[in-house]
């Protein structure tokens, strides 16, 4: 007994002199990886804390400034543009808004046509599914002009509802949550049924908890979606109490083309600003979509 | 409770298939009858007609005194246990249970009052606030029946409930059901494929084939008094034992000539003669040859397999009688032997 593990030792350290190459390449891949991903963050890190003049005479540097909380006091409440309305504040809140009401509104609506689709002898069901499936094909870019001109007519340029209410159908919610019903086992439904739920009653008292790890799937999706959102947003409002994040730092950047100093801290805050939420939604979400997937078994 | 009755009901599926062939049966108040039948012989299709959740192609249905043909599953007072259990995975026991009962608009308390007794009954207390993810197969079983249960059904219906669980549970489960049953005197009907279900659980047990009832009667005279040849062959293990013989001189002779009986009334031609294996005694004496091929121990009593002319053969022998290997002779007692039509497997 004592020698097989004396020899397995050995077989074991042998090894350990070579350098596995293998090993090493992955790492060094894994590093340049990280590297790649992390480094502009940092540079926008460091940007942040130094004042406006160092940045422009040394560039980017390793030291770590002051300034933080100065320009986070500027990013956040200094009004850019003429009204003084959007300041930073109010751009996260336009920004939040968006992202919520496009994540929600996506998910309510996909999983009511997904329901309609999967559990309801529609005629036709299936057609219809492939024909919301196919305005995968046209995306917004496609139709933004006649978009905008329903949105126009309709008078809701510069509302929240104009902003998001255009753009809520979702075929990939849609789609996700057709998939996500058809795996759950025809015995619920039954079972449901003979329990007394009706149709309303099976959605959310039984289908809804079940679909607990796609709605957090389909959130973040749905929510980076909406929050990154550039073109319509800029199309869709002129007020400039209406701005979200992404188009109020193209904002900034435009005032750097005065002759002031460029706002470098500000801008770059605003930028930090603008990533933080989706992260957190993500790191949220992640961890009740690992609950999820342990806990449940459909 | 109530009694239920079919009325040449019929299942014909969208594809054109007919899935049960027009069946009329009777099951008073509070009896347990079990609907037996190979895999695919409609079982399942017969009971989720009566349940609702499958259209009757035609015939009447009635439960109680009521017909209940356009009846939602809901308004039919009856309660369904599956194979899957199909249990609520977000919702805790305590729920699942009372689902049924919140949903018709119960009162709370009477609701808590009538989950804890059925939690009671079904040694279930402690598990009340647990998920069923966090419970044994048999657990989850009874969670089951405690749905069903809490309702107070005219009726209670099984699909199979115990096909996931292993056999030693199984035959636990089965007692359970069998006595909860009679305790509550609530009418129930029961799917299985399980022949040893359906002898031990039934009063009365409907057996099925390619959608057709076969038989209906109790246990015993399902087993002693089979009306064909198919069920002579499906219940029991080892089934019946079913020879080809012949009618010949006014006697009924197997084996090319051996006579074992008086054949009934001036009748000729082939006929097949079915002997259950423990009506057949290891006899030196005997005028039957029988060559044991392969003897199967079980304790208390012993399955001999062999051939009997050409043709396979099985006895069943207690532990103190003999068990010989080999050639032997054999007799069959005459009183408990079946004779079919062999064209048309028919008793006659
Ligand atoms: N929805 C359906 N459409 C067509 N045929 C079906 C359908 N459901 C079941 N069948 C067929 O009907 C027959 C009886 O099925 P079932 O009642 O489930 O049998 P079992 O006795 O095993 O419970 C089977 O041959 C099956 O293939
Ligand atoms: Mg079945």
């Amino acid at each position: 007994m004592a020698d097989t593990t004396h020899t397995s030792e050995n077989t074991v350290a042998r090894p350990r002199k070579s350098i596995k190459w293998g090993t090493v390449f992955d790492h060094t891949v894994l590093i340049l990886g990280s590297l790649f991903m992390l480094v502009p963050i940092l540079m926008v890190l460091q940007t942040v804390t130094t004042p406006d003049l160092e940045t422009i005479k040394n560039g980017p540097g390793l030291t770590i400034g002051t300034e933080l909380d100065d320009n986070f006091a500027k990013a956040m409440f200094q009004a850019s543009g003429f009204s003084g309305e959007n300041t930073g504040t109010s751009m996260l809140i336009n920004s939040l808004i968006l992202g919520v009401g496009f994540a929600v509104g996506k998910i309510v609506i996909g999983m009511m046509a997904a329901y309609a689709i999967v559990y309801f002898r529609l005629r036709f069901a299936t057609f219809a599914f492939w024909l919301i499936f196919t305005t995968l094909l046209l995306p917004l870019e496609v139709r933004i002009l006649p978009s905008y001109e329903i949105v126009q007519q309709l008078g809701m340029l510069n509302t929240y509802s104009g902003l998001i209410i255009p753009l809520v159908a979702s075929a990939t919610a849609t789609f996700f949550f057709r998939q996500f019903f058809r795996s759950v086992p025809n015995e619920l439904v039954e079972a449901a049924r003979i329990d007394g739920a009706g149709p309303v009653k099976f959605f959310i008292d039984i289908l809804v908890p079940l679909s607990q790890t796609m709605i957090a799937a389909m959130f973040i999706i749905m929510f980076v979606y909406g929050w990154n959102q550039y073109l319509w947003p800029t199309m869709i409002t002129t007020d400039e109490d209406m701005y979200t994040l992404v188009r109020g730092i193209k904002q900034i950047t435009q005032d750097l083309e005065g002759t002031n100093v460029p706002e470098y801290g500000r801008a770059n805050m605003l930028a930090l600003i603008a990533i933080l939420p989706p992260v957190l939604i993500v790191i949220f979400f992640q961890s009740w979509f690992v609950k999820g997937l342990t806990e449940s078994d459909k | 409770m109530a009694r239920v009755h079919l009325e040449t009901i019929r299942k014909i599926y969208p594809n054109g298939f007919e899935a049960v062939t027009p069946t009329s049966f009777d099951i008073p108040d509070g009896e347990f009858v079990v609907l037996v039948g190979p895999s695919g012989c409609g079982k399942s299709t017969l009971l989720r007609m009566i349940a609702g959740l499958e259209d009757i192609t035609e015939g009447t249905l009635s439960i109680g005194d009521r017909v209940v043909n356009g009846v939602d599953p809901a308004d039919r007072d009856i309660a369904m246990v599956f194979q899957n259990y199909a249990l609520y995975p977000h919702m805790t026991v305590r729920r699942n249970i009372a689902y049924g009962l919140q949903n018709r608009k119960i009162d709370k308390a009477t609701i808590e009052q009538k989950v804890q007794e059925a939690a009671t009954m079904l040694n279930l207390t402690e598990y009340l606030d647990r998920k069923p993810a966090q419970l044994s197969g048999g657990q989850r079983q009874r969670v089951a029946m405690g749905r069903a249960i809490v309702r107070d059904p005219a009726l209670f219906l099984f699909d199979e409930p115990l096909s996931n669980l292993d056999a030693k549970l199984r035959n636990q489960m089965r007692i359970e059901i069998k006595a909860l049953q009679r305790r509550l005197g609530v009418t129930s009907i029961y799917v299985t494929h399980d022949q040893v279900e359906a002898m031990t659980m039934a009063d009365r047990i409907i057996v099925m084939n390619g959608g057709k009832v076969e038989q209906i009667g109790t246990p015993h005279e399902v087993y002693h008094n089979p009306a064909s040849t198919f069920v002579a062959s499906f219940m029991g293990a080892p089934p019946m034992n079913l020879l080809e013989a012949r009618f010949e001189d006014g006697m009924v002779r197997i084996n090319g000539g051996t006579p074992v009986m008086p054949a009934p009334a001036a009748r000729t031609g082939n006929v097949t003669l079915g002997i259950r294996p423990e009506d057949v005694r290891i006899d030196d004496a005997g005028d039957i040859p029988f060559h044991v091929d392969l003897v199967e121990e079980l304790g208390a009593h012993r399955l001999l397999h062999g051939q009997l002319g050409d043709q396979t053969f099985s006895i069943h022998a207690m532990k103190d009688e003999p068990a010989p290997q080999g050639a032997t002779r054999l007799s069959l007692i005459p009183d408990n032997i079946c004779l079919f039509d062999s064209e048309t497997g028919k008793r006659i």
